[in-house]
């Protein structure tokens, strides 16, 4: 047994209202910047539909991930490591920034500059990429809502799978939304692809992250990940994936796209696992077996015997008493609410999602009926077939039964609950037909539905000791570093090249540029954006709005 | 003159091809990339880029035959000059074509693709401008200088270049040589210069690395590279 430690994540769909408001506060805090204005750490998704990049989850398009070969041994499915380095000067996977979008502005400027005429002036859309006028045809949520999925919808991969029975009319239609990150994965495919080895795993929490020092810009990890969850930057040559907001969890906050969820539907916590079982759980050969398999892989942190071995593998006291209380350990392997998403990529992603009932609820209300009755929600979670079978090919690789009894348990709690909340007795015969005893199921809505602060976010600080490396926590002025904070705009060789900014450098920039620009939307350099990564979610962040004409200071005081 | 164009004016160009990496390595890890541009467009990319490198890559080792192995080496294994010239054109001018037709897609695409067009920094024209010359040249060296002309670069720019390397150059050796060779030469020596300070850095960190090493790297928060970098030395508290 060899413990090591993840910070992971859980996402309850059925609080996802889709406001996209972790997106763009994932954009402010990291990729608002030129080269990175089509990237989207955090992106979510409405399903049924194509996800962003397009149609990403059509592996035998993309080849993400990783495969079994025909003697059952675990293998890149984008090719091995003699076929990476052959195909190197042109990735023959690499999606197009047509897959993603054209990223654009509007050339504002017009609105107020046009001089007296007799039309209205308009400000035309000018690519951000080529800074010509464009036609805006796509973007990361053009399918919002479903908007024109009558045409699109059916190139969802999933709903392909589903059956070709579907036919998306809509009487029939269901949605949800799907807020997805990196997974950071267990056995990432974006690493095992890097050919310069800079993508790395960091031993103490599994956060994975590209050194950018090291990155050559091969390409080879954005074609690796199925999930499409790493990004070039256009303007560096480097790529550039979610950070799970290391700044941030090693001071013990919680990510900013966790932090200013509205829906606050997001868990955060650790969970220890053997890395010694890791190759052959994601060598699993039947697929459906792939949930069980990674669940099997994570250690029970209130087992004596993994306690010893967690301190002998040298993971700090406190961290094995936070994975006690993990909510991620407890959604996963206590209630086993929460599952994988595409399990069958084989990577073991860490980011888990409850599926939603919302699709079940909502054709119940349709109906009339009661959409908390027990009957009612379990007949239903019998009939609709096609929802259920839909969500399974998303979390389960298609097997219907573990989302059936996910669904069943979160009914279960509804209809539980709904006898309490009323000031009826309740009803014991609930939790026993999902396998659950009163005390879970309660204990399982405290979590879900109360879902406090302290309970969602149980991250441990990294530890004093080697808090000297880490950034934030540094005794002296973070500005004052060689070269000092005339960094920012482009080095003699592109954008970006002149060594990396120290975060904070980058946020003094940031902020200054951006209450001394004239425009908001320059694509002028890394400097333009405002700093959320380090607001506490109180109150608003410095810079995000204008300052006011004049008693803007007073009225700030008195709230 | 010929002091100065076949000793002075190579020991500045190497030595500012040494130094210049090594600066670049130690201040400038950040900006050590390709540059790819296959994000704005693939079509023409997939031809144009691996026919270049691929040609270039061949090119590279028919240089490291030709100039690097003396002529008496080669016979002395039993190639005879006939074979050797033969091999030399034949292979020679495939991978030079091949490299050519790759460079001129290439650089078509630079041109006329908006996006990639914009993304083009000067260093990156003036680059362009040198390895275009240099590879042409070469072309013209290996197709007319050794079908119509009878120039035995062997006994000539060969010796010549390994000169480089014992310090013992003999300048009159170019000086004699056709004067193709010589522009060639004097292009090659220009575009080391120019090397370090260009995109053609990516050439050394060729990822062979990638063959032998393990799939997943794991690292621990210690040895990461910090935001906040180090001090200068009497202040380094690490
Ligand atoms: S989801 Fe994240 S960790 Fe997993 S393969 Fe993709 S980029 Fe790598
Ligand atoms: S902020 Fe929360 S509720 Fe809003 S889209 Fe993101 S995950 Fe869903």
């Amino acid at each position: 047994m060899r413990v090591m430690a993840q910070m992971a994540m859980v996402m309850n769909l059925d609080k996802c209202i889709g406001c996209h408001t972790c997106s763009v506060t994932c954009k402010q805090a990291w990729t608002n910047r030129s080269g990175t204005e089509y990237v989207w750490f955090n992106n979510v998704e409405t399903r049924p539909g194509q996800g962003y990049p397009r149609t990403y989850e059509d592996q035998e398009t993309w080849k993400g991930g990783w495969q079994l070969n025909r003697r059952g041994r675990l293998t890149l499915k984008g090719g091995g490591r003699l076929r990476k380095l052959l195909t190197i000067f042109s990735n023959p996977k690499m999606p197009s920034i047509q897959d993603y979008y054209e990223p654009w502005t509007y050339d504002y400027s017009t609105l107020t500059d046009a001089p007296a005429q007799e039309h209205t002036p308009v400000a035309r859309p000018k690519s951000l990429i080529s800074g010509q006028d464009m036609k805006v045809t796509w973007s990361a949520n053009w399918d919002d809502d479903l908007g024109g999925s009558a045409a699109t919808a059916e190139r969802d991969p999933i709903l392909k799978k589903v059956g070709d029975k579907v036919r998306f009319e809509f009487e029939q239609t269901f949605m949800f939304y799907l807020p997805r990150i990196c997974e950071h994965c267990l056995n990432p495919s974006c690493a095992a692809s890097c050919p310069s080895g800079a993508i790395y795993k960091r031993s103490e929490d599994g956060i994975v992250l590209v050194d950018q020092d090291r990155c050559r810009g091969w390409r080879m990890c954005i074609s690796g990940c199925p999930y499409k969850k790493v990004y070039f930057n256009h303007r560096t040559g480097k790529a550039e994936k979610c950070t799970f907001c290391f700044p941030r969890v090693e001071v013990g906050l919680p990510t900013v796209c966790s932090e200013t969820c509205v829906g606050r539907l997001r868990y955060i916590g650790l969970v220890l696992y053997d890395a010694d079982k890791v190759l052959e759980a994601a060598s699993t050969t039947d697929e459906q077996g792939l949930y069980e398999a990674q669940r099997e892989v994570f250690l029970d942190p209130s087992d004596p015997a993994v306690r010893r071995e967690a301190e002998r593998a040298g993971i700090p006291h406190d961290w094995v008493e936070a994975a006690q209380r993990s909510p991620v350990y407890a959604l996963i392997n206590r209630y086993k609410v929460a599952l994988p998403l595409h399990p069958e990529y084989r990577t073991m992603p860490m980011v888990w999602y409850i599926p939603p009932l919302s699709p079940v609820v909502d054709v119940i209300k349709e109906t009339g009926e009661d959409p908390e009755d027990r009957g009612n929600l379990f007949a239903a979670i019998d009939a609709l077939r096609i929802p259920i079978e839909y969500l399974a090919e998303l979390f389960t690789a298609g097997d219907v039964a573990p989302v059936d009894l996910v669904l069943r348990k979160l009914a279960a709690m509804r209809s539980y609950m709904r006898d309490i909340n009323l000031g009826r007795d309740p009803d014991p015969t609930i939790p026993q037909a999902v396998g659950m005893s009163e005390e879970e199921l309660y204990d399982m809505f405290r979590l879900l539905a109360l879902a406090k602060y302290d309970e969602r976010y149980v991250i441990p600080p990294a530890h004093a000791e080697q808090a000297h490396s880490l950034e934030e926590l540094a005794t002296e002025c973070s500005l004052d570093y060689e070269g000092g904070p005339g960094m920012g705009g482009s080095g003699p060789f592109g954008e970006g090249s002149g060594g990396t900014t120290p975060i904070a450098v980058e946020n003094f920039h940031m902020l200054q540029d951006r209450q001394t620009a004239d425009t908001a939307a320059a694509p002028a350099g890394k400097g333009a954006r405002v700093n959320l990564l380090n607001w506490d979610g109180r109150g608003a962040p410095s810079g995000l709005f204008p300052p006011k004409p004049d008693d803007s200071e007073s009225e700030a005081d008195q709230r | 003159m010929n002091e100065i164009l076949w000793v002075v004016f190579p020991y500045i160009c190497l030595t500012v091809f040494v130094v210049g990496h090594f600066w670049r390595y130690r201040y400038d890890k950040f900006g050590w990339t390709t540059r790819s541009s296959q994000l704005y467009e693939d079509r023409l990319l997939r031809w144009g880029s691996p026919l270049f490198h691929f040609g270039i890559l061949a090119v590279f080792l028919g240089h490291v035959m030709g100039l690097g192995i003396p002529k008496s080496w080669t016979e002395a294994v039993g190639i005879s000059e006939g074979l050797y010239h033969f091999l030399a054109v034949s292979i020679g001018a495939i991978a030079g074509f091949g490299t050519v037709v790759g460079l001129a897609i290439l650089i078509y695409r630079r041109r006329t693709v908006g996006p990639v067009f914009s993304a083009t920094t000067r260093m990156d024209k003036v680059m362009y401008l040198f390895l275009a010359t240099v590879i042409v040249l070469g072309l013209v060296n290996t197709v007319v200088a050794n079908i119509f002309g009878h120039y035995d670069y062997r006994d000539g720019v060969s010796v010549w270049f390994r000169g480089i390397f014992r310090f013992d150059l003999h300048p009159e050796l170019m000086a004699e040589a056709p004067l193709s060779f010589q522009l060639h030469g004097l292009a090659a020596i220009a575009l080391f210069a120019l090397w370090p300070f260009t995109r053609l850095v990516h050439v050394f960190s060729a990822p062979v690395g990638y063959l032998t090493r393990p799939y997943i790297v794991y690292r621990s928060r210690d040895d990461r590279i910090a935001s906040h970098s180090p001090r200068r030395g009497w202040e380094d508290d690490r």
